[in-house]
C-alpha cells in the first residue's frame, strides 16, 4: 500500500512540476522583451543609477553605488543574513566540552585530519599571499572596478580554507579562532549598522552629511563605500570560513 | 520630517545593531540586553502610535538621501504601529515567561545565540511590517526563516531536529515562490517599490490584456509562497511538529508572531502593491476564502483528535490562521478589518497559551500528553487561569479578546452574497463549535481527576512566568472590553494604509 502510494506520489510530483514549468514559460513569454527600448525596466530608476552614480555616490562601479548607497538598507539586511546563518549553524552543530565526551573517540581522532602534504604546503607559500592580496585588491577597488565586499570576501574566505587544509588546525588557530571570528564579525557589523544608521537619519531628515564624497576617481572618492566594502568583506570571509569549520569539525577549536 | 517619525527606522536599526553586539556577550548579559532593547522598541512604537492617534498622517521614510523610486523606503501608519507594538510586547513577555525553560532547554553557550536569534526575529518582523519595498521584504523574510529555524533548533533532540529540517524545507519553497514572484513583477513593471508598481499597473497595463498575465501569475506566487510560510491548510504539515517540539518561548513566538508577519506582507501586497481596483473580479479572493474556511474546519478537526496538549494548540493555530484568510478572502473592507483584528488578538492569546503549557509541563513531570497533565490546572493555578481565559477568547465568548474577531467576521459575512455567505457562515459556526469542544476538553482534563493537586517537591513559581501570565490575561480581558476602540483603531489604520 505504502509503496504504491509512493509511486503515485512520485508521478504526481512530476506532473505538477511539468505544469509549473509550463506555466512559468507561458508567463515569461508574456513579459516585455528584454533589450526593447520600451521595456518597463528601462525606466528612470536604472537611468539614474547609471548616470548619477559616479558623481552622487563617487562610485565608478554602478553596482557598488547601488547596493551600498541607493539600496543600502537591503544590503544591510543581506549581510546580517550571513551572520544569522552562522548563528543558526552554531546552534545546530556546536558541542560543548561535556557533550563532546559522549562522542565516540574516532570522531575526535586526529587521523581523520588530512596528513601534512609537502607539495601543497610549499606551493601555497607562494599562492596564499597572492590570493590574500588579490582579495584585498578586489575589496578595496570595489567602487572603482568590478568587485566589492561580497566577491573579495569570498576570495579571502577561500584562502583561509586552503590554509587550514595545507597547514592544519593548530597553525591557523593562532590568528583565526572563535574569539577572533566573533570580534571581527561583531565589529564589522556594528560599524556597518551604526554608519548606515547615521546615513539613513541625515538622509531622511534632509540634513547635511559630514561624510565627504570626492567623486574624483581616487581610492577615497566615494565616502562611506570603501569602509562599508571592507566591513562586508570581513563578514563574508568570516562566514565562509566559519561555515566550513563548523560543518567539518563542529567547532573552531579541537 | 518630524522627530517622532524617525522611530520607524530606529526601532529596526536598534534591533539590528544590538543583535550584532549580543554576539560578544555572555548569556546573562545577552538576556538583560535583549529584554531592555525589546521593551525600549515597544515603548518607542507606543509614541509613534500616539502620534497617529493624535491626527498624524501616514508617511514614507526614505532610507538615505535618495528617495523613491531609486532608494529604499519604509512606510508607517496607525495599523503598522499597532502591529509593531503587539509584536514587541508579545515577544517580550514570551521571552520573560519562558525564561526558565530557555535556561533548562538551551545548553550553556548556546543561550546567547538564542537571544541573538530572537532579537533578529523581532527585527525582521518589524521590517516586514514597515517596509514599502518588495525586495527589502524578501531580505527580511530570509532573516525571519533562518532565525525561526534557530529558535526551534535551540532545544536539542531528535524531534526538534526533524521538525526544523522540515520547517526549513517548506519555508524555503515559500521563499523561492516569493522571490520568483518579485522577479516577474519587476520584469513586468520595472519597479520594486510598492506604490510605483501600482501606478504602473494602473496606467500602462490594460485589464485582460496579455501584459496582465505576468502580474496575475506573480500575485498567485506571492499568495502561495506566503500561504506556505504561514501554514494555511493544506500547507500546514510542518507546523504541529515544529511548534510543539520547541521550547515554550519559541512555540509562543512561532505561533503568535512569525505566521502573522507573513500574512501582513500578503495583505500589503494585495492592498498596496496591486490595489483592490486591479484585483477586483480576480479569483484570488475566492481561493483564499475557500482555503481559509477549509483551514478553520480541518485545523479544529485535527486538534480534537490530538492527545498532546502542545500539538493540540499547534493545530488550533492552523484553524485560527484560517480565520485570518477567511477575512482576507472576503475582499471587503470589514473583512480585512476582521483579519487585522485576528492577527492582533491571536498573537496575544496563543502566546499566552503556549507559555502556560510550559508551566503545565513543569508540574506534570515534563510531559505534555493528556493522560499526564490531569489536574495540572490545580497544581499550577496560573496556567489554569490562563487556559480558561485563552479558551474563552479562542471560542469567542463576549468580554474576551477573541469575541472582537468573531463579531467583525460575522458582520463581514452578512455583507457577502450567494455561496460565499453560506460558506463563511458554515465555516464560522462549525469551527466555533469544534473549538469549544477541544478547548473545553482540555480544561476538563486540566481540572479533572482527584487527589492530584499536590505540586512536585521543592517546586517554586518563577516570578517572570507568573508576571507574564498575569499580563497576558489582563491584556486579553482589556481587549475584550474595548471592542469599539480596537475596531476604530483598525479602521484608522486602513484609512491610511493604501
Amino acid at each position: 500500500m505504502n509503496k504504491k502510494f509512493n509511486k503515485l506520489y512520485n508521478i504526481l510530483c512530476v506532473i505538477f512540476a511539468l505544469i509549473f514549468i509550463a506555466a512559468m514559460i507561458i508567463t515569461v513569454s508574456a513579459l516585455p522583451n528584454i533589450g526593447d527600448a520600451t521595456n518597463p525596466t528601462n525606466n528612470e530608476v536604472s537611468e539614474k543609477y547609471l548616470t548619477d552614480s559616479s558623481w552622487e555616490t563617487g562610485s565608478l562601479n554602478a553596482v557598488s553605488g547601488m547596493i551600498l548607497d541607493y539600496r543600502a538598507f537591503d544590503t544591510l539586511g543581506e549581510s546580517h543574513v550571513l551572520f544569522v546563518a552562522t548563528v543558526a549553524v552554531f546552534i545546530l552543530l556546536r558541542r560543548d566540552e561535556d557533550s563532546r565526551k559522549d562522542l565516540p573517540t574516532r570522531c575526535l581522532n586526529q587521523s581523520y585530519e588530512q596528513a601534512y602534504d609537502p607539495i601543497l604546503a610549499k606551493s601555497l607559500e607562494f599562492l596564499i599571499p597572492a590570493i590574500f592580496v588579490f582579495g584585498i585588491y578586489v575589496i578595496a577597488n570595489g567602487h572603482l572596478s568590478p568587485g566589492g565586499g561580497f566577491s573579495g570576501g569570498a576570495i579571502i574566505g577561500a584562502a583561509f580554507i586552503l590554509y587550514l587544509n595545507a597547514y592544519g588546525l593548530e597553525s591557523i588557530e593562532r590568528f583565526c579562532n572563535s574569539r577572533t571570528y566573533l570580534i571581527c564579525s561583531c565589529c564589522a557589523l556594528l560599524f556597518y549598522g551604526l554608519a548606515k544608521s547615521y546615513v539613513f537619519y541625515v538622509g531622511a531628515n534632509h540634513l547635511h552629511s559630514i561624510i565627504p564624497v570626492l567623486a574624483d576617481g581616487s581610492i577615497l572618492a566615494s565616502g562611506l563605500i570603501l569602509p562599508l566594502n571592507i566591513a562586508v568583506g570581513v563578514v563574508v570571509s568570516n562566514t565562509v570560513y566559519a561555515l566550513y569549520i563548523m560543518f567539518r569539525r563542529g567547532g573552531f577549536s579541537r | 520630517m518630524l522627530f517622532v517619525q524617525n522611530i520607524v527606522s530606529w526601532s529596526i536599526l536598534l534591533l539590528i545593531v544590538s543583535g550584532a553586539f549580543t554576539a560578544v556577550l555572555n548569556a546573562k548579559a545577552a538576556k538583560y540586553l535583549s529584554t531592555i532593547v525589546i521593551a525600549l522598541v515597544g515603548v518607542m512604537n507606543i509614541f509613534l502610535l500616539k502620534y497617529f492617534l493624535g491626527g498624524g498622517e501616514s508617511f514614507t521614510y526614505s532610507m538615505g538621501h535618495y528617495g523613491a523610486p531609486a532608494g529604499n523606503e519604509l512606510r508607517s501608519g496607525a495599523l503598522e504601529a499597532a502591529v509593531s507594538i503587539v509584536f514587541c510586547f508579545v515577544m517580550l513577555f514570551s521571552l520573560i515567561g519562558g525564561r526558565k525553560h530557555i535556561e533548562e532547554d538551551v545548553k550553556g553557550k548556546k543561550q546567547n545565540l538564542y537571544y541573538i536569534s530572537s532579537i533578529f526575529l523581532l527585527c525582521s518582523m518589524l521590517a516586514l511590517v514597515n517596509t514599502n519595498d518588495l525586495f527589502t521584504a524578501y531580505v527580511f523574510v530570509e532573516i525571519n526563516t533562518i532565525t525561526a529555524c534557530g529558535i526551534i533548533l535551540a532545544k536539542e533532540g531528535r524531534q526538534a531536529l526533524a521538525a526544523s529540517t522540515r520547517y526549513l524545507i517548506m519555508s524555503l519553497v515559500g521563499s523561492g515562490m516569493f522571490l520568483i514572484g518579485i522577479c516577474i513583477m519587476y520584469g513586468a513593471t520595472g519597479h520594486l517599490l510598492m506604490e510605483p508598481i501600482r501606478e504602473y499597473v494602473l496606467t500602462n497595463i490594460e485589464p485582460g490584456s496579455r501584459e496582465m498575465l505576468p502580474v496575475q501569475v506573480s500575485m498567485a506566487l506571492f499568495a502561495v509562497g506566503m500561504a506556505l510560510k504561514s501554514a494555511l491548510w493544506p500547507f500546514h504539515s510542518w507546523l504541529p511538529e515544529a511548534h510543539s517540539s520547541a521550547t515554550a518561548s519559541s512555540s509562543a513566538l512561532l505561533s503568535g508572531l512569525v505566521l502573522k508577519a507573513y500574512i501582513f506582507v500578503l495583505i500589503k501586497i494585495i492592498y498596496r502593491v496591486l490595489g483592490i481596483e486591479v484585483l477586483s473580479g480576480n479569483p484570488i479572493f475566492d481561493i483564499l476564502l475557500v482555503f481559509g474556511a477549509a483551514a478553520m474546519i480541518m485545523g479544529s478537526v485535527n486538534a480534537i483528535r490530538e492527545k498532546d496538549l502542545k500539538r493540540m494548540l499547534a493545530y488550533s493555530s492552523v484553524g485560527q490562521i484560517g480565520y485570518i484568510y477567511l477575512g482576507i478572502g472576503m475582499g471587503s473592507a470589514i473583512g480585512i478589518y476582521a483579519a487585522a483584528i485576528q492577527i492582533l488578538v491571536h498573537a496575544a492569546t496563543k502566546a499566552m497559551l503556549f507559555i502556560a503549557s510550559g508551566g503545565i509541563m513543569d508540574v506534570s513531570g515534563g510531559s505534555k500528553k493528556f493522560k499526564d497533565i490531569e489536574g495540572a490546572g490545580k497544581r499550577d493555578p496560573f496556567a489554569g487561569a490562563a487556559f480558561i481565559v485563552g479558551s474563552f477568547s479562542m471560542i469567542g465568548i463576549p468580554f474576551f479578546a477573541g469575541f472582537v474577531t468573531k463579531y467583525t467576521l460575522v458582520s463581514a459575512a452578512t455583507q457577502l452574497a450567494g455561496w460565499r455567505m453560506y460558506l463563511a457562515f458554515i465555516a464560522i459556526i462549525v469551527s466555533t463549535l469544534l473549538t469549544a469542544i477541544y478547548y473545553l476538553m482540555a480544561i476538563a482534563k486540566l481540572f479533572g481527576g482527584e487527589n492530584n493537586s499536590k505540586r512536585p517537591e521543592g517546586f517554586k513559581f518563577n516570578i517572570g512566568y507568573v508576571a507574564a501570565i498575569i499580563i497576558f490575561i489582563i491584556a486579553n480581558i482589556v481587549i475584550g472590553l474595548n471592542t469599539d476602540w480596537l475596531i476604530n483603531l483598525v479602521d484608522l489604520g486602513f484609512s491610511m494604509f493604501a
